[in-house]
């Protein structure tokens, strides 16, 4: 019977350094604990204000959500293909792991086949995500569940060596967030590789966005708290191949996102798309539109605005489009789809005519020889008779002033370590 | 129900017997951060297998009570002597520190005999301290002669009679602290749901007769600065046929979802906003579209379709027990017939 108080075994850290606050401890999780829902769980609700829990390696099986509400935990496990929590047999909870308190840090673990989302960070500021991969182990499945990393309404969010597979929406999300960096991230065999939406400031740097059905979308939509999706920088990334077939439940925005988009800009102000190398994507390797769905809300603009595209490789692309891409764009622009599509939608008749004023435009700075179409979806309604796209892509040339990097708060005091 | 609950609270709160001594409640535990590993500890009850509460522990009851699993509750608020709560209009009324709001569920064996054979399976304690509110569960003995504190939560076979004379079993979810905030969040603030004016604002069967909630908390010095409850606000019960199709629709998601689905609670990301006083009609889900609700929209467009309840997604969330879809994410375990069959008219109604 000594069981009962064998769950936990604690460990007192007083000689570690100055930082972790006085009562902070390391708790190291039982692994030959039967009921390991109850001590981990118990282990989240009661560990002090800074301490670290370690799992393991081991396969670990819940059956109810997780949850974190304690500030400043770091839940570290022993490596990403070591230590493994299943959710596989999970009867209650709609996410495997949620956190709902400051400066998480979560790493060197895997959460796997969850019904409802992996790891859901609500309303926090700080959180770190490290060496965490969130997998649906079948692969693309309608009945998968919708994100598999999903920091929404948070602050100072990073996201750094994840992997993510199989979410039936987007396999890592940051939604209605501020201050995020993603990066050296994969996201593969997801509806959307990585998707940034109605967020400010983002960067999202040196991931790989594979086999997913769109490789990174920046999206922003209306009726939220947080809108007017703004100041996101894309750079160094793969968006390659992105060719697996749409698996979102319909009725989700991403379950119109054409197979093989490589990366999509929806609405949002303030975008920088460069130095990513993007190709084998068979509907269109860019793409920049409105949200193209009715709506009633006076707040939201649903126009891509003051977005600036540069420095990208194009490989192969939009030769084999689905979706919208297939049934709107190709029969506009014909086979295969140019590297760069712009719906064109615009605010207005004068800005039909003459393009967007300077700060809403589309600027677009790429190698001789990279395709470019504007649809002029706009202007085509205006002016029937005179309708056609352009593709004159020296038009467009322009920037935007550059935005310094993001720099994370809790970036600052890891160096220390 | 309502009528059971009444019944059973009029037996509970039954004079003290004289020849007990009596000691008060333990405002000390109360306010200990740590909290008391059994629920005798706090003295809230003189007897706890009977819920008979103890002096100045005073049973309620809601207008609308959240659905769980068709458990029965026993309600009760306690306040330290000479303290009382603040009248708040639409919000829960502010509470002073040493409050404790009681909650029990309990299930008869048999439906149709509520008054007989009951089983107590958890006691919540919503306490405010200094630092803010905490919730701790307490779960109910073999013998229903304590209950004993679960911090991480616990899964509980529980089987009854229901009122048509069917078997029901579940697996009864007990609520780890974290969960208990799941639902009591607002803002950044762990907070009550229930005792809000419009929620109270109906008659309950004292045991010294029948009497107006609102009007026995000033009378009885629970509650300052409530004007006269003709004057307060109320929501009809969901079975009130005196009132209107909508108000108790809006009702029903007001207790059921609001808690959360508002934009200080914890599915404010959503943008589904469902408290009673919602005018934004895109808000209270009027063709919404779903923003992160994957599996969750069952394929379908919006939220809501008027006059479409099997197309609404709302619907499709209530009737469905994966956890990747359900609506409510806690707290029930099977559905809520009697609440999908009252939403389901009301969409069908919506123009």
């Amino acid at each position: 019977m000594a069981k009962r108080y064998g769950a936990l075994w604690l460990v007192a850290v007083a000689f570690l350094s100055a930082p972790i606050p006085s009562n902070a401890e390391i708790i190291t999780i039982d692994p030959s604990d039967e009921s390991i829902q109850e001590s981990l769980q118990e282990a989240l609700i009661l560990a002090e204000p800074g301490s670290t829990i370690l799992i393991p390696e081991g396969v670990f099986h819940f059956t109810g959500a997780l949850s974190l509400d304690v500030a400043d935990i770091t839940v570290r496990g022993a490596g990403m293909d070591k230590t493994i929590l299943s959710f596989k047999g999970q009867t209650s909870g709609s996410e495997g792991f949620l956190i709902t308190s400051d400066g998480a840090r979560v790493e060197n673990l895997a959460i796997e086949d969850t019904p409802g989302d992996g790891i859901k960070v609500k309303g926090v500021d700080g959180i770190s995500i490290v060496n965490v991969r969130v997998e649906w182990t079948r692969g693309p499945d309608v009945g998968n569940g919708a994100y598999g990393i999903y920091p929404v309404e948070s602050k100072h969010v990073l996201i750094d060596g994840a992997i993510a597979r199989g979410a039936s929406d987007a396999g890592i999300y940051v939604g209605q967030s501020q201050q995020i960096i993603v990066r050296n991230s994969l996201a593969e065999y997801n509806v959307a590789g990585i998707e940034i939406e109605n967020s400010f400031f983002a960067d999202v740097y040196n991931n790989v966005s594979t086999r997913n059905t769109g490789g990174i979308l920046i999206f922003d939509l209306p009726n939220l708290p947080q809108k007017g999706g703004h100041s996101i920088r894309v750079y160094n990334n793969k968006s390659v191949a992105n060719d697996t077939p749409n698996f979102a439940p319909p009725g989700n925005i991403v379950a119109t996102v054409p197979r093989g988009t490589g990366i999509m800009v929806m609405a949002n102000r303030d975008v920088e798309v460069f130095n990513n190398e993007i190709g084998e994507n068979p509907s269109v390797n860019m793409l920049i539109v409105a949200y193209p769905s009715e709506y009633d809300d006076d707040g939201f603009n649903p126009l891509p605005q003051n977005i600036y595209v540069h420095n990208n490789t194009y490989g192969r692309g939009g030769w084999d489009p689905d979706a919208a891409a297939k049934d709107m764009v190709a029969p506009k622009t014909g086979l295969p789809l140019p590297d760069i599509v712009w719906d064109g939608a615009v605010d207005g008749i004068w800005s039909a005519f003459f393009g967007p004023d300077s700060e809403d435009a589309i600027h677009i700075n790429e190698k001789d020889g990279t395709s470019f179409a504007n649809l002029d979806f706009v202007y085509d309604m205006i002016v029937p008779w005179d309708a056609g796209i352009d593709r004159d892509i020296k038009a467009y040339k322009g920037s935007i002033p550059p935005r310094e990097a993001i720099v994370l708060p809790q970036e600052k005091t890891e160096n220390g370590h | 129900m309502q009528t059971l609950l009444s019944v059973l609270v009029v037996v509970a709160s039954l004079a003290t017997p004289a020849f007990a001594e009596v000691l008060p409640v333990n405002d000390d535990a109360i306010l200990e951060p740590r909290p008391a590993r059994l629920l005798s500890a706090y003295g809230l009850f003189l007897d706890g297998r009977a819920q008979t509460p103890n002096e100045g522990v005073h049973p309620f009851s809601l207008q609308q009570p959240l659905f769980t699993d068709y458990a029965n509750k026993y309600r009760f608020v306690y306040m330290p002597k000479g303290t009382k709560a603040t009248y708040q209009e639409t919000e829960v009324f502010d509470f002073p520190v040493g409050t404790v709001l009681v909650k029990t569920f309990a299930y008869p064996a048999d439906f149709r005999k509520p008054a007989e054979d009951i089983r107590l399976i958890e006691t919540r304690l919503l306490i405010h301290q200094a630092t803010g509110w905490t919730a701790w569960a307490y779960v109910w003995n073999q013998d229903q002669s304590d209950a004993v504190l679960k911090v991480a939560g616990k899964s509980l076979p529980v089987s009854w009679i229901d009122s048509t004379g069917q078997e029901r079993s579940i697996t009864y979810a007990v609520p780890n602290k974290n969960q208990c905030k799941g639902c009591h969040s607002l803002g950044k603030d762990f907070t009550p749901i229930g005792p809000k004016a419009r929620n109270l604002n109906f008659e309950f069967a004292y045991s010294a007769g029948a009497r107006n909630q609102l009007q026995y908390w000033s009378e009885a010095a629970l509650l300052s600065g409530a004007p006269p409850h003709e004057a307060a606000p109320s929501v009809p019960a969901m079975d009130d046929m005196s009132a209107s199709l909508n108000d108790r629709a809006r009702a029903y998601m007001d207790i059921n979802c609001a808690h959360c689905h508002r934009l200080e609670g914890p599915a404010s990301t959503s943008g589904l906003f469902l408290t009673y006083g919602e005018t934004n009609r895109t808000a209270w889900g009027y063709k919404k579209r779903p923003v992160a609700a994957g599996r969750g929209s069952g394929g379908f467009i919006y939220d809501i379709v008027p006059g479409d309840p099997d197309r609404s997604i709302l619907l499709f969330r209530m009737t469905s027990n994966d956890p990747g879809i359900m609506m409510p994410e806690l707290g029930r375990s099977i559905v809520d017939d009697e609440g999908i069959a009252l939403l389901s008219v009301w969409i069908k109604g919506l123009k």
